[in-house]
């Protein structure tokens, strides 16, 4: 088991990251078409969502509210796109979730796998939670929450962020 | 004002955001219940369109290559085993041969007496062979994306097949590509009906991904593992196509029986499906054999109201009660062909008996399955319903059936 620690910094001390146009565009795209063709093989794939790991990473390491929010936004309504559902539904919980993710990067440090494995557990639920009610309320659909598939579903996503991160990682370029 | 947004502008912009997305939202669920989910509004079909046509092409490339790949694996191994294959192939084929004698014979009987009731049969008489080469992605959205498009004559509500069974109906068309919706979407709904006791319901799909049989009352019997067709009744898949099989029934909290259905077709694990572009619907009492000609006489005689004969003492109710159907009875006798076709789910089966024709070729694989040649056309020719009088008595059902 990795050690948690989250570490309380200034706003200073931690380094902000930025990418490059192209894998700004070609990663949350490779993770959209990777999330839709995976489950014609392997159904229980969709369990993962990896546009919302890879709206998580962008937000917390860019640490901007503005530039997670509005990749949150695009990968969400791309993400809807490719439903036979209303658009919007993703866009709104992604927004959320792209918000929320680069204001705890400004916050504490993201770097280590534990903290990387708590936060997107977190923000997994988060997303899950706001789509609901979105999907309930605005929508109209039949939904079920279903908490302990949920859960499994936030430690899986969570254990695979951790993967994801480190690979990209590789991409990170510092300012 | 202007220090507020200022100091809270991070903070305005999600509140922004998150607006335009819910009122963008909002019109959209309002207009699908103006139009009831008949249409798409430009906007979103324009995002739609854009994003599937910047995936699709990504996905086809993946699902080619790994085809490829597969494909060299699967070649070595098929030609190790393809002596053991072939002789237990050549097995099975005796063995069908000798089923297939029976139910030529069960078929026959079949059509005498849908001639003998008027029914009008359903065949698919098109189909195309699709690939598919994506999914929605999402555990709450259970589309398939098919390499068929507009271009290929796909439209919207034809019929999703494969061998196994139903798998949905295609929803939104686009220029190369189509969006399927699976028959365990929570928002899908087909007519259903239980083989053996004939109930009728409708199909649903659960949040779960689960398929539900709804509208059976509580008080009627269902048994586990009795297979459930499709009844016709949603004028999108034709009668008689196998949908999967009772798992469980147990009384629900209303007035309905709680029917749990497996799917027959395996729904999690698809590569390539038929979709169905053309339902015929014939008249057995009309069709001719091959190389005989149905008299304008004849149809002519068919359709005027004959004099009904008096009925035998035990004549069974149904045999007298059908306009017409005294003169298809009496004649009815005609042995069968043994290439009598059933109907839908033979037709069916007849298109995706094997792996869909050709889908790796590029071309759409149009299947057309064998016509029917329905016992019964011999009778039209012989014994139009306007001569009652010199038709044998149609007395009891045996005649009929023979």
């Amino acid at each position: 088991m990795s050690d948690v620690t989250i570490v309380r910094t200034s706003r200073e001390e931690i380094e902000v990251y930025r990418f490059g146009p192209i894998i700004s565009i070609v990663v949350p795209l490779l993770a959209l078409v990777i999330q839709a063709f995976v489950p014609v093989r392997f159904r229980s794939f969709a369990v993962l969502d990896l546009p919302l790991l890879v709206t998580i990473f962008f937000a917390v390491t860019r640490r901007s509210q503005v530039a997670g929010l509005m990749t949150g936004a695009i990968i969400g309504l791309v993400q809807d796109a490719l439903t036979h559902q209303a658009i919007g539904l993703y866009g709104i919980a992604k927004t959320v979730v792209g918000y929320g993710a680069s204001s705890l990067g400004v916050k504490i440090d993201v770097e280590n796998p534990g903290t990387r494995l708590l936060v997107t557990t977190g923000f997994y639920l988060v997303h899950q939670a706001v789509y609901f009610l979105v999907a309930r309320n605005i929508a109209g659909l039949a939904l079920e929450w279903l908490w302990g598939r949920t859960l499994v579903a936030a430690l899986l996503n969570g254990v695979a962020s951790i993967i994801l991160f480190a690979i990209l990682d590789r991409f990170k370029r510092g300012t | 004002m202007e220090s507020f947004f200022s100091r809270y502008r991070n903070a305005s912009l999600l509140v922004l955001v998150l607006v335009a997305q819910v009122v963008g939202l909002g019109t959209q669920v309002k207009k699908r219940n103006d139009t009831a989910g008949k249409s798409e509004t430009g906007g979103t079909r324009l995002i739609r369109l854009w994003v599937v046509d910047a995936i699709t092409p990504v996905e086809k490339f993946f699902v080619g290559g790994f085809h490829g790949i597969r494909n060299i694996g699967k070649n070595y191994f098929y030609l190790r085993g393809v002596r053991q294959e072939n002789r237990e192939l050549k097995a099975e084929v005796d063995r069908l041969r000798i089923e297939r004698v029976r139910l030529s014979e069960d078929a026959a009987q079949a059509h005498r007496l849908q001639a003998l009731l008027g029914f009008k049969e359903q065949f698919v008489s098109q189909t195309i062979a699709a690939q598919v080469i994506g999914t929605s992605g999402s555990d709450q959205s259970h589309v398939l994306y098919i390499d068929r498009g507009s271009s290929d004559g796909i439209k919207p509500d034809m019929a999703v097949i494969t061998a196994a069974g139903v798998v949905g109906k295609v929803l939104r068309v686009f220029h190369s590509s189509s969006q399927v919706l699976l028959i365990n979407d929570s928002s899908s709904g087909v007519g259903a009906i239980l083989e053996s006791s004939r109930l009728q319901g409708i199909l649903q799909g659960t949040a779960a991904g689960e398929v539900t049989l709804k509208y059976v009352m509580s008080d009627e019997k269902v048994q586990p593992g009795e297979p459930v067709l499709t009844s016709g009744g949603d004028r999108i898949f034709p009668k008689g196509l196998p949908i999967g099989v009772v798992q469980a029934a147990n009384p629900g909290s209303d007035l309905f029986l709680n029917i749990r259905v497996k799917p027959a077709a395996n729904l999690s694990r698809l590569e390539e499906v038929l979709v169905v572009t053309s339902i015929a619907e014939t008249d057995p009492r009309l069709q001719a054999a091959p190389g005989q000609q149905i008299r304008a006489a004849d149809i002519l005689a068919e359709r005027l109201p004959s004099v009904p004969p008096k009925p035998a003492p035990a004549a069974p109710k149904s045999a007298t009660a059908v306009p017409g159907g005294t003169a298809s009875a009496g004649t009815a006798g005609a042995p069968a062909t043994a290439e009598t076709s059933t109907g839908a789910a033979a037709s069916s089966g007849a298109t995706t008996g094997g792996k869909p024709a050709d889908s790796s070729a590029g071309k759409p694989a149009v299947v057309k399955p064998a016509v029917s040649k329905p016992a019964a056309a011999d009778a039209q020719k012989a014994k139009p319903a306007a001569k009652p009088a010199s038709a044998p008595p149609p007395a009891t059902g045996e005649d009929v059936s023979r």
